[in-house]
């Protein structure tokens, strides 16, 4: 078996409004940082996880990204994964 | 109707599920039967109610892992057989993340947690929740929540649009739902969502009686 550790980013959709994101946009002008054009908040979930070889791994992780990371009305997803 | 019972169903974090209870045993005087999220049996109820709270903490989103409880995997069978579901606020997120209702509840847009009366127009009495068929179209329910804002793409919309599935909209929209919408039914009509809570608003003495329509028509075949 072997294991890999996989990094899962769950976004909110573009044509999702992101008010929490907004909000953050505006503390970080307060803040002083200029230039910000936009300011998106999302989740990363990272998982180690067995399996036999890449190909497997996918499958398992696709499955987890379809159907409980993400809400795929409202979210798009995307991970990396590295062999340990 | 002697012994028509009502499934009020119980997650971890759920906490409108006594209220639901009481209003449907107290003002209605229907029975009603707790229902463990982890139960699978559903054989000796008549409808079901997922009430409101926070259930799983709210972890990940609204409803998400209360999607995966033995319960909701028995409940595809319990809509398809035609009877009845009602999921009020974290019901209604519960029954959009399991596809029971399409789709989602996401951050209110003002990110406010929002508890205030609102009025709502009845658009469809599709399924017998709500009463229209008199001069009155405008009730007035309490909402309760952080994540209320009603999403769907353009094409989700039309559907519901075209087919009449929207059962409540905001008057003044407090959230940002997409097109006021508050509450959606399912094309049979046996299964709908709110956000709004109608068991807070069974008794006159808790400021009115607009929720005892909605609730009343669980009975309903």
């Amino acid at each position: 078996m072997d294991q890999f550790a996989v990094k899962v980013f769950v976004r909110l959709r573009p044509s999702v409004l992101d008010p929490a994101g907004e909000a953050t946009k505006s503390a970080s002008i307060k803040l002083g940082a200029e230039g910000i054009k936009s300011l998106r908040i999302g989740k990363m979930i990272e998982v180690k996880i067995e399996g036999n070889g890449e190909n497997e791994v996918r499958g398992k992780i696709d499955l987890l990204c379809d159907r409980l990371f993400a809400n795929t009305v409202i979210e798009d997803y995307e991970y990396s994964l590295e062999k340990l | 109707m002697d012994n028509f019972t009502v499934g009020v169903v119980v997650f971890p974090g759920s906490n409108c599920d006594r209220d639901v209870s009481w209003a449907l045993e107290g003002c209605l005087d229907l029975r009603t039967k707790y229902l463990w999220h982890e139960s699978s049996d559903l054989s000796d109820v008549d409808a079901i109610v997922l009430p409101g709270g926070f259930s799983y903490g709210d972890y990940l989103r609204c409803g998400a892992i209360a999607r995966f409880s033995p319960l909701i995997n028995a409940l595809d069978e319990f809509v398809k057989s035609g009877k009845r579901v009602l999921g009020i606020c974290n019901g209604f997120q519960i029954l959009t993340e399991s596809g029971f209702l399409p789709g989602a509840l996401v951050a209110n847009k003002n990110l406010n947690f929002i508890c205030d009366d609102v009025e709502l127009d009845i658009v469809s009495s599709k399924g017998g929740w709500f009463n229209n068929v008199d001069e009155k179209q405008t009730i007035k329910l309490p909402i309760a929540h952080g994540e209320g804002r009603y999403h769907c793409d353009s094409d989700t919309l039309k559907k519901l649009v075209d087919n009449e599935l929207i059962a409540l909209r905001y008057k003044n929209n407090p959230n940002g739902s997409s097109f006021d919408i508050a509450g959606i039914t399912n094309e049979k009509g046996n299964v709908l969502g709110l956000m709004p809570h109608p068991e807070r608003a069974c008794d006159e003495i808790i400021g009115g009686t607009d929720g005892l329509f909605t609730l009343k028509s669980l009975i309903l075949k």
